[in-house]
């Protein structure tokens, strides 16, 4: 019995946490961005805090996707469920690589869209009327974390186990 | 579904009716007045020509208004610094007061009274900050002077016949040894100088120095070569005395603070009078900007512009039946860009913010708000698709909306927006079996032992998602479609029959064909996981529509172009837009993405929520868990999908046939930011 062939499971485990881990950070590194422009209008204008506040939000979504793949993930493999399944080396990869689209998009679009954010609340802070403009353009860098949340489910969802 | 019609009115009266006529106009609200236009045919029409009417400067008494209405402004942020106005969390909700005609008038009546008050209230805050000040200062005097309490005479240069004494400060750690020592050193000829060491604190020691008023100079000369300074501040009693009196002060001076603050909390009782009386100030002020636009003769003035074509007889009538005047009400010339209002049934009108955010319909198009508003509500509802959120989300649309009737017009809309959206959730969430994910099955398991699932009516998303998929995606296209076949309408009411067949048609063609040649490959059979298989003729139809549909798009599309080799170019680009087609429906399927975002998030929580065993322990864990986890996910994935709802209008929808960029109609009108008055019912 080779360790190499045990190791199945664990490729599996490393997707979840890579669909996590990844999509995690880029969402906590967007949202971070988008809260330090976000403090910089409330402390000109603290009734503007509900609006920043929602736009700072808007590149939180990506960790959420990465949440729901790696959830998928842990449940496929039957981590969360109890009995851990039997999972071949070739199955565990493929389920790593179809964690990984969510995971990369997730991290560099959750960046991304952290920057975008902070200019729109940019344009929040100077014309708060259109905030429904200022809201679309952050959301237009997240159609691709959408995309690779598609593609990260579809692939999961679809490997036997 | 439509945008107003406006017209113009022009109105020619005589002055002595000008307050009446102007004041009513404004509280109707339905006329933007735009002078300029109408000033030119005035001018024409002969009789004097320009020199004829005059304008009427009235931008002192505007600023008069504007300068009171300021000044109750401040007054009412003075009197919300001191005595806070209780507000409840929905204060945001309750809108403006409502007052009957009876109280603005006799507010109006005493305006002058209110206002005074006002500019108390704010001399009052004035004198409150200058009290303040002054405590400060005070304050500061008695920790200077805390050093020196030991010493016995004032704290200044005095001296008798032939001694003289100062004090002042020296560096800290100076010792009096090392201060005698500079002395001998420096001013070896004075003798018999005293030094008193009165205090010393880490950084600075403070003393008393005597001696004889022949070696004064000497001696501070020498003691300053080693940092001595006198003191910053000379007082006339000694120490103990002088603090006594600046505490006896700092009394006074807090006592007369506390009596301010009495005072302007008494005055808030006007606070609603100041409110009123503010907006009289702001609605005069805007009365005296429009007056001062007014062509005006000796004994006639002219008003004209923009209103609605419903409300034009109206005021035609009830002017004409009261004033001696000339009212006009004419089309509007075809090159004029009249200001926009929408008009739609109950239920599209509530997405006319959303159109306003986009940009209201320009000149000659479409209102697109009625048919948006079904696509609009449908979308959101898959997006979100969980009947229980969607539940929670309609009841609170609803309770807010029934229990403020006073709030502001647009927020009522974006509630009843809300409200129908979360019916919309409702009904999806039933079609896809989520109620807060899986909560039935999580809760039955757990604690009453036996697995009930609730069955969803249509099918369960996770269990088949490339069926949702393939419906997302129908959904997208028959959306996408439906905005094509506006710009076909459009193209159609305007009479360009050619850029109909060419834009339109040439496209309906290419992609019916495309879709027709999909449908039975196994590209789609391995998507929808069946096989549908067409009839000979019907590929073959498909075939010619795409080809013809090609050729024709190559051919037309650069028509207007007379060289042939980049009319062909031309066209060759845009079939190009064929990629722009596939990535418009491929968008759609965040459809699918954010509806499975909801469900497995939901999911997620119920089951953290259920990981203590089945106690009281586990029951409250539960709890918790679930009112936070849920709370958390129905504001993220409303706030998803009312973003990405709206893209898809903004950016898949409206990108096929509407630009917007018209003007939002704005009336002469009372703006007030308080309170409105109660409409008098029109005799």
């Amino acid at each position: 019995m080779n360790i190499l062939s045990d190791l199945g499971i664990v490729y599996a485990l490393l997707g979840a946490a890579v669909a996590v881990l990844f999509a995690g950070c880029g969402s906590a590194i967007g949202v971070g961005i988008a809260g330090q422009a976000a403090s910089g209008v409330v402390t000109e204008d603290p009734s503007k805090f509900a609006k920043v506040l929602i736009i700072q939000l808007l590149p939180g979504t990506q960790g959420l996707y990465g949440l729901l793949v790696g959830f998928i993930t842990l449940s496929k493999i039957g981590i969360l469920g109890g009995g851990v399944a039997d999972v071949s080396v070739t199955t565990g990869l493929l389920i790593l690589a179809a964690c990984l689209p969510i995971g990369i998009v997730g991290l560099l679009s959750g960046i991304s869209q952290g920057k975008t954010a902070a200019a729109a609340i940019g344009i929040v802070a100077k014309k708060p009327e259109q905030f429904g403009k200022a809201m679309l353009f952050p959301a237009m860098v997240e159609t691709y974390a959408i995309l690779a949340l598609l593609v990260s489910f579809l692939a999961v969802n679809g490997i036997q186990v | 579904m439509s945008v107003l019609k406006m017209q113009r009115i022009s109105i020619c009266a005589l002055k002595k009716d000008r307050k009446a006529i102007l004041e009513k106009l404004q509280s109707l609200g339905v006329l933007e007045v735009d002078i300029a236009v109408g000033g030119d045919s005035v001018g024409g029409d002969g009789v004097g020509g320009d020199g004829y009417f005059r304008k009427m400067d009235t931008a002192g008494q505007k600023a008069g208004f504007e300068r009171a209405a300021a000044a109750a402004d401040q007054a009412l942020d003075v009197l919300e610094r001191y005595v806070p106005e209780k507000k409840s969390v929905f204060a945001a909700l309750e809108g403006k007061l409502l007052i009957g005609r009876g109280q603005a008038l006799e507010i109006e009546e005493n305006r002058r009274e209110i206002l005074r008050t006002a500019k108390k209230i704010c001399g009052l805050d004035r004198e409150h900050a200058e009290k303040l000040a002054e405590a400060v200062r005070i304050r500061n005097s008695i920790e200077g002077l805390a050093p020196w309490m030991s010493l016995d005479v004032p704290l200044k240069d005095s001296a008798t016949k032939r001694t003289v004494l100062f004090p002042g400060t020296m560096p800290g750690g100076t010792t009096l040894d090392s201060i005698y020592e500079v002395i001998a050193e420096k001013a070896p000829d004075a003798v018999g100088a005293d030094i008193r060491l009165i205090s010393s604190e880490q950084s600075m020691v403070y003393l008393a120095v005597a001696c004889l008023k022949e070696d004064a100079q000497a001696v501070e000369d020498a003691l300053r070569s080693a940092g001595f300074a006198r003191p910053a501040q000379t007082w006339e009693k000694t120490p103990a005395e002088e603090r006594e009196e600046l505490e006896q002060q700092e009394k006074t001076c807090a006592a007369e603070t506390a009596e301010i603050e009495e005072q302007i909390r008494e005055l808030s009782e006007h606070r609603t009078e100041i409110k009123i009386a503010a907006d009289y100030y702001r609605v005069r002020a805007d009365k005296y900007e429009v007056l001062g636009e007014l062509p005006q003769s000796e004994r006639t003035f002219v008003i004209s512009g923009y209103i609605p074509q419903c409300e034009a007889g109206h005021v035609e009538s009830w002017l004409s039946e009261r004033y001696d005047c000339a009212v006009d009400i004419e089309d509007l010339k075809e090159d004029e860009e009249p200001p926009v209002i929408l008009k739609n049934n109950p239920f599209s009108m509530n997405m006319e913010g959303v159109v306003e955010s986009y940009g209201l319909p320009h000149k000659g198009e479409l209102d697109p708000t009625t048919i948006m508003s079904f696509f609009y509500v449908f979308f959101f509802g898959m997006m979100l698709s969980d009947a229980a959120y969607g539940a929670i989300v309609a009841v609170v649309c609803a309770v807010l909306v029934r229990k403020f009737p006073r709030m502001s017009p647009g927020m009522k809309k974006s509630l009843k927006l809300f409200f129908y959206c979360g019916l919309s959730t409702l009904v999806w969430g039933i079609l896809f079996g989520g109620y807060f994910g899986n909560i039935v099955d999580i809760v039955s398991e757990k604690f009453f032992g036996t697995a009930v699932t609730v069955p969803a009516l249509w099918f369960i998303p996770l269990n088949d998602p490339m069926k949702l998929l393939v419906f997302s995606l129908l959904f997208g296209v028959i959306h996408l479609f439906t905005g094509l076949g506006i710009k076909g309408y459009l193209c159609l009411r305007d009479g360009k029959v050619m850029d109909f067949f060419c834009d339109v048609v040439l496209w309906f063609m290419l992609l019916v064909g495309l879709i027709l040649m999909l449908l039975p490959s196994d590209i789609f059979a391995s998507i929808a996981q069946t096989q549908i298989v067409f009839p000979g003729w019907l590929n073959t139809l498909a075939g010619i529509l795409a080809a013809a549909g090609a050729i024709g798009i190559v051919l037309m599309s650069g028509r207007d172009k007379k060289n042939p080799a980049l009319r062909i170019a031309l066209g060759a680009y845009d079939l190009y837009n064929i990629t722009g087609w596939l990535s418009d429906v491929l968008s759609y399927s965040r459809l699918l993405a954010l509806g499975l975002a909801t469900g497995v998030i939901a999911s997620v929580i119920n089951q953290m929520g259920s990981m203590l065993p089945d106690n009281i322990v586990g029951v409250i864990f539960f709890i918790v868990i679930f009112l936070a986890g849920h709370t958390l996910n129905l504001a993220i994935n409303l706030l998803g999908a009312y973003v990405h709802t709206n893209r898809l209008q903004f950016v898949e929808f409206f990108g096929k046939f509407y630009e917007g960029g018209g003007r939002p109609f704005e009336p002469f009108k009372e703006n007030t930011k308080y309170a409105d008055v109660k409409e008098e019912t029109i005799p």
